[in-house]
């Protein structure tokens, strides 16, 4: 069943068609759509679950957190302040190996206030264990939502997972998506079914005061399972391609091949990009995009292989971390640290500036006469 | 034939139930009143309860990772998150449709007056189904005696040294609980187990939010021997520092009438938290306690069985 959607909706299906038991959340602009439809569809009893409505995002998390560990298949959703309120418990519930899913629409942090696309709110979530992608399009935003469960739900990886969309540019704009029947979706993800839960019939005591003897055991079971998650990514993004015709992996190189310039980006600047592409294609410049779907697990290997060609490679980040450069370049120039490409790190669309095809021809443009740099501001206006 | 006599009075039929569900071999310090506290809840509500509990003295009572004294599921949870966390684990059940578990917030003064209060209040309003049980020791004491706003007036604490002793009442935190028209809060006290054991059975037949305020003394924050905890407790509610009532449905009731009650010195001298404290603070923690107990009268006078009011809710 095809329908014309916006990325909040197509959130909100994703956890319907997974049939979750428990809902907690708290609205906040962009991401509020996502509550009131889920509440829309719980009362409407098209989805048999319960609708926590919470006092604030840290309760959200908390009340995931109660009930994923019961056995329950939960969902949440956020954005920005929401995030960054949670942040004790996105620890939390990574280190407690609870998989659930919370979808989070980028949104810049406040002050001053920004309601505006901005990756900076995940990107400061990085160190958690959170399994965390971001979306290009809408039919990705529902595709990866139920394909996260069946990711995250993997006894090799039991891990949460953060589905990241651009505000506004996908959380409120439409566009078709196929949200598949029932049956096939039956098909492809079965009944959540812990192995460890609260029961009152096997009673265990959880995340007790624990000694240096066991954590570093525990943190280093949580990088394993992250580093598993490449495999079952990879795993699961086939097979839903074998029933629903849509194949996914940590990556997407988009006319790599035979690409002499190589911009990797993610979330919606990468649809932008393959779109410059094109047309600088037309015009007879040789590039290719490299589309970064998952930032954790960080997609190593497919990187070295998907920039090999590459003569020049530019990193185009909607974030910045402050002090040294952007965020996703970082893992780039870390990832290619043996080979001796030139790197450009550009920071664009920061608080939800739009970032054009023309902006990325700007890009390539400097690629091809300036000497590579690590940090380069595109668009920067009025700084004394 | 007088022996007989005594041996006769002494057999006092056993109110409380004789399961043990708590386990001996806890961390907890000697005379600890949160302890007595959790054998005497686990007896009450029974092994089908699983318990949330925050940072708190419990999140090391109950021992460290692999062991548990409490022979229930136990979830450590966040600092703030007694009730949020309690709230899941209670929709996670129901949504799965395991309708007779018993889910129970566990939480400290400071997890719940302070930290905490955000997620309790939002809990309560939302009508979610727990026992929520804060047991009281008035201070920080997992931290090592630091002032929380349950610290009564005078009171030493680490954050509140001699010269500069808490100033100021301890927050009500029942009026708090009883203005989000919850079914049932009460108060308790360790020092009377029939009567908390017999609140928390009430408490699990009922749906929604039902708070108990426990009172449970802390020898090593308030700087008495072990062997008193038991005594100050039972003092506490003897001089009205610590009154038993309970409030269901928006009625009132004040279920241990003090007839001759003692004055708080005779409470207060017992506890070295108290020590510095001079005849005139005492008068004024004296008249303090006078005022408070006079108010949940009035409360009762007014909103209760008996009166002629109908409770409001």
């Amino acid at each position: 069943m095809k329908k014309v959607l916006t990325g909040n909706f197509a959130a909100a299906y994703g956890a319907t068609a997974a049939k979750v038991n428990v809902i907690s959340a708290y609205p906040i602009t962009p991401q509020t759509t996502i509550v009131e439809i889920l509440s829309e569809i719980v009362a409407d009893g098209e989805l048999n679950a319960e609708f926590v409505k919470v006092e604030s995002e840290h309760s959200a998390l908390a009340c995931c957190i109660g009930a994923q560990a019961t056995g329950a298949r939960t969902f949440t959703a956020t954005s920005s302040q929401g995030l960054a309120l949670m942040h004790e418990l996105i620890h939390w519930a990574a280190r407690a190996r609870l998989p659930i899913i919370m979808v989070n629409v980028n949104r810049a942090m406040a002050p001053g206030w920004s309601i505006w696309a901005d990756a900076t709110d995940s990107i400061s979530q990085r160190d958690t264990g959170w399994i965390q992608m971001y979306c290009e399009n809408n039919q990705e935003v529902f595709d990866t939502v139920l394909m996260s469960y069946k990711i995250s739900e993997s006894e090799s990886v039991m891990l949460p997972a953060l589905i990241n969309l651009d505000a506004f540019f996908l959380s409120h704009t439409s566009q078709v998506v196929d949200l598949y029947n029932e049956a096939r979706i039956d098909q492809f993800l079965s009944k959540y079914d812990p192995k460890i839960k609260l029961d009152v019939d096997d009673p265990h005591a959880f995340g007790a005061l624990t000694s240096p003897e066991h954590y570093y055991e525990f943190s280093y079971k949580m990088h394993e399972a992250q580093i598993n998650a490449i495999r079952v990514i990879k795993e699961v993004g086939q097979e839903f391609g074998k029933i629903f015709g849509r194949t996914y992996d940590l990556t997407e190189s988009y006319r790599c091949d035979d690409a002499e310039l190589i911009l990797v980006s993610y979330g919606t600047i990468a649809g932008t990009a393959k779109e410059a592409v094109d047309q600088m294609r037309n015009s007879g410049i040789v590039v290719g995009v490299l589309k970064i779907r998952y930032f954790r697990p960080f997609p190593t290997e497919d990187v070295i292989k998907a920039l090999h060609p590459a003569k020049k490679v530019g990193v185009i980040d909607r974030a910045v971390s402050y002090g040294q450069s952007g965020p996703f370049f970082n893992e780039i120039r870390s990832t290619l640290y043996h080979e001796s490409t030139p790197l450009y790190g550009f920071i664009a669309g920061l608080g939800g500036r739009d970032v054009s095809t023309h902006d990325i021809e700007n890009m390539v443009d400097i690629m091809q006469n300036d000497p590579a740099q690590d940090l380069i501001w595109i668009g920067v206006k009025n700084v004394d | 034939m007088s022996t007989e006599v005594k041996a006769k009075k002494r057999s006092i039929k056993l109110t409380l139930p004789e399961d043990e569900i708590m386990c001996p071999g806890h961390l907890a310090c000697q005379g600890c009143g949160a302890t007595i506290a959790m054998r005497y809840a686990l007896k009450a509500l029974g092994p089908k309860t699983i318990t949330a509990i925050p940072a708190c003295c419990w999140a090391v009572i109950d021992g460290p990772f692999p062991y548990s004294a409490a022979s229930i599921p136990v979830y450590h949870c966040a600092f703030e998150t007694a009730a949020s966390t309690a709230s899941g684990i209670s929709h996670g059940l129901s949504s799965l449709g395991k309708t007779d578990v018993t889910t129970l917030a566990w939480a400290g003064d400071g997890g719940t007056f302070d930290i905490g209060i955000q997620a309790l209040s939002g809990a309560a309003e939302r009508g979610d189904n727990m026992i929520y049980v804060v047991y009281d020791n008035e201070a920080y004491m997992n931290t090592g005696i630091q002032r929380s706003s349950s610290t009564p007036h005078g009171a030493w604490t680490t954050t509140t040294p001699v010269k500069h002793y808490k100033k100021g009442p301890k927050k009500n935190i029942m009026e708090i609980m009883v203005a989000h028209h919850i079914p049932y809060c009460a108060t308790a006290n360790i020092a009377f187990p029939e009567d908390f054991v017999k609140k928390l059975q009430k408490a699990k037949t009922m749906k929604g939010m039902k708070f108990i305020h426990l009172y449970a003394p802390c020898p090593t924050g308030w700087k008495h021997p072990p062997r008193n905890t038991v005594k100050i407790a039972r003092l506490a509610t003897e001089t009205n520092v610590f009154p038993i009532y309970e409030v269901e449905n928006g009625v009132y009731k004040i279920n241990k009438r003090i007839k001759t009650p003692k004055p708080v010195s005779e409470y207060l001298k017992l506890q070295g938290r108290f020590r510095h404290l001079t005849a005139d603070v005492i008068d004024f923690i004296q008249q303090g306690v006078n005022d408070r107990l006079t108010r949940i009268e009035k409360l009762e006078q007014a909103f209760g069985a008996n009166s002629q009011d109908s409770p409001t809710s």
